[in-house]
């Protein structure tokens, strides 16, 4: 009988420098298929590489073999001694396969969990194993069970919900504060990987003029063009504060670029419009006496760290429930791998059949009234036999062992050309 | 009769109900079931203040009573207008209560029918009362926007982003939508007032005499002329406009209620008990 596999490491149980090393690129994923295909004690594989995993995904006759063959491929392919990973490796087999890949594909596994970019991962390792075609019956099935229900879980749990990162952090609070960002003027002060991030979520959410100020002219004129904004010079700070909504900064500065008494002046004539600072230098930026002016908010990189500590545990415990889901898949997916064994599908065929023929009899029989209760008889055994006969090679088929390569496949086919499972 | 307002505060109630639900569940179909509650309650109510009208013969704002039952009709019709137009879910856990604690308010008071007063008999009149409640409805809203200004601003403020925060919708929405309210509050008010005028002279011969409600509403219009002079000219928006809703409805609860009671003057006619 056949069962599913899955054998790998990811974050938990290997550092970042293994990883590394036995990540595969797309190219070599297929490399790998090819090989395990040719495996006699691999029936079906997928290869699942993301920087966080590895994990191959297998549906085996026989689990320690399948698993040689892959840790003798990954040392191979990877110049790497065995036991430089084998450590590192976890294996689960039936259920607990089945659970492992619902739980990674809902992004429950993930280092930061309810992270999108997975479940796209997972639909590309599937298109190159069905490109190779290395999945067949039961990781087909299995695939589909797992899309639908990392489908579920991200839209019945808050899993997915709340800002998770410091830029993005920013700008879901200035959503509070603005609604929407249409038309908003952003003003970028300094540079930096995290404010520039904020800069290009913002411009996603359709947000308005980006203005860039830098010390050095040049280097804000070239980041400038990256936003398709405009670079001012450090000194006219001030006056554009007047027009601008949203100010990012991120410098070096040791002092306060913009201070509590520049704003106080500005915001009459700014009609009071809100203002909404981000600051994500250290040390900061932003006079803090800022925020407790009118209609100014001020965010420094603590609060920001803050609101990002408090989501991931809002996350963590929508985890739970997504968890709860996961069970329940798992119980139903066991419920169609059992219904694949042979005898159950043997008896409901048969079950059919004797249904059919017995419903049939007796319209036929209401019509004949003359014949006698022996003809009944006759009919009853002359279907029987008939049914038997039909069935014969069909079940010497499913029955037989080694005939063909994947039973699974034929058990499915019944089940669904009969329509077994409904 | 009874019956029909019993039925009202019932709907009244399920809907505040639903939004609370709303409120700690986020669950969308809570706030829609409110708000349908909401319209068939308001539906009947409307049944029940036509049929008042019919049965007796002229508006039905004869006793304390009926005074407050229009007070809970015209809260709640102003509401279900700003929540069709600006999709502010949330304001319906503010709404939704307070039209039932009038309306049961209203329920405790005894509906015996006044002796019938001509001067009750006009267009005018009608005109003036309905216009001047819309108005003051649209100021209870905003009073109520104002409020949930304030939790949504201190949230952010303070950065302590508790319960309320993931709840309410940004200061932007609740500024425009509170802004919206006082507008039509204040157009509804000065109509109503003008209504009122003239009536006042087809009736008494005189625009205005003086009638400490007379004054104390002239207070309240003078307020919100104020509050919106500076929003065109200077932009008060945001904290100070919200606080000052909160006041102008305090005032307007004064002159609705206090001046009733405590001092003397010809409304007071129409809200004996």
């Amino acid at each position: 009988m056949l069962d599913i596999v899955l054998m790998g490491l990811n974050h938990k149980t290997a550092p970042v420098t293994l990883r590394e090393c036995l990540a595969f690129s797309e190219d070599e994923t297929s490399v790998a298929l090819k090989v395990f295909q040719e495996s006699p004690a691999i029936t079906e594989a997928m290869l699942i590489s993301t920087c966080n995993r590895v994990e191959v995904l297998m549906a085996t006759r026989d689990t320690s073999n399948a698993a040689d063959t892959v840790k003798v491929f990954f040392s191979e392919f990877k110049n790497l001694p065995v036991s430089e990973f084998e450590k590192s490796l976890y294996i689960h087999e039936g259920d607990n396969a089945v659970r492992h890949v619902f739980r990674v594909a809902s992004s429950l596994d993930s280092m930061v969990v309810g992270e999108p970019q997975i479940l796209g991962q997972i639909k590309t390792a599937y298109q190159i194993a069905i490109s190779k075609k290395t999945s067949g019956v039961l990781l087909n099935k299995l695939l589909h069970r797992t899309f639908f229900v990392a489908k579920r879980v991200r839209s019945e749990t808050g899993i997915g919900d709340h800002a998770v990162s410091i830029s993005y952090a920013a700008v879901e609070l200035g959503r509070k504060i603005f609604g929407t960002f249409e038309g908003k003027k952003v003003l970028l002060i300094g540079a930096g990987e995290m404010a520039e991030l904020a800069v290009e979520h913002l411009i996603r959410n359709r947000a308005g003029d980006i203005l860039v100020a830098n010390r050095t002219f040049k280097n804000g004129v070239a980041l400038a063009r990256r936003f398709k904004g405009q670079a001012i010079r450090f000194e006219e700070i001030t006056g554009f504060l007047e027009h601008v909504d949203i100010i990012i900064s991120s410098t070096g500065s040791p002092d306060y670029v913009v201070t509590r008494d520049q704003v106080k002046g500005i915001i009459r004539r700014r009609r009071n419009r809100p203002l909404f600072f981000i600051d994500i230098a250290v040390p900061r930026d932003i006079d803090p006496g800022i925020n407790r002016l009118t209609n100014s908010y001020v965010y420094d990189i603590d609060d920001l760290k803050g609101i990002v500590d408090e989501n991931m545990e809002d996350r963590n415990r929508e985890a739970i429930k997504g968890e709860r889901i996961v069970d329940e898949a798992v119980i139903s997916f066991r419920h169609w791998f059992e219904s694949l064994d042979v005898i159950p599908t043997i008896v409901e065929l048969r079950n059919k059949m004797e249904d059919i023929a017995k419903g049939e009899i007796k319209k036929t029989l209401q019509t004949l009234k003359h014949l006698s209760n022996d003809d009944h008889e006759a009919i009853g055994r002359m279907t029987n036999a008939m049914i038997k006969k039909i069935l014969h090679d069909p079940t010497l088929l499913l029955k037989s062992n080694g005939h063909h390569q994947n039973k699974s496949v034929y058990l499915d086919a019944t089940r669904k050309l009969f329509k077994l499972d409904e | 009769m009874e019956i029909f307002i019993f039925i009202v505060i019932i709907f009244y109630l399920l809907s505040t109900i639903g939004y609370f639900a709303y409120l700690f569940l986020q669950k969308d179909v809570f706030q829609q079931t409110g708000f349908y509650l909401l319209v068939a309650g308001f539906c009947c109510h409307t049944a029940a203040i036509g049929f008042r009208f019919i049965q007796s013969g002229h508006f039905p704002v004869n006793n304390l009573h009926e005074v407050l039952s229009i007070v809970g009709w015209t809260i709640a019709g102003v509401f279900l207008v700003f929540q069709y137009r600006f999709q502010l879910k949330v304001l319906g856990v503010y709404a939704a209560p307070l039209v039932s604690i009038v309306m049961v308010i209203a329920a405790k008071f005894p509906n015996a029918p006044h002796q019938m007063n001509n001067i009750l008999n006009n267009l005018w009149l009608v005109v003036h009362v309905v216009a001047v409640f819309i108005g003051e409805a649209s100021f209870a809203l905003a009073c109520g926007v104002g409020l949930l200004y304030l939790l949504q601003e201190h949230a952010i403020k303070s950065k302590k982003h508790g319960f309320f925060f993931r709840r309410l919708p940004s200061l932007e929405l609740l500024d425009t939508t509170g802004y919206a309210c006082i507008l039509t509050g204040f157009a509804m008010l000065t109509f109503g007032l003008i209504a009122g005028f003239v009536y006042a002279k087809a009736v008494w011969g005189r625009f205005w005499s003086w009638d400490p409600k007379e004054i104390w509403s002239g207070i309240t219009w003078l307020l919100y002329a104020a509050l919106l002079h500076q929003r065109l000219t200077v932009g008060w928006r945001g904290r100070r406009a919200a606080i000052m809703a909160i006041i102008g409805f305090a005032i307007i609860l004064f002159t609705f209620l206090g001046v009733n009671f405590l001092l003397q003057g010809h409304h007071g006619e129409f809200t004996k008990l």
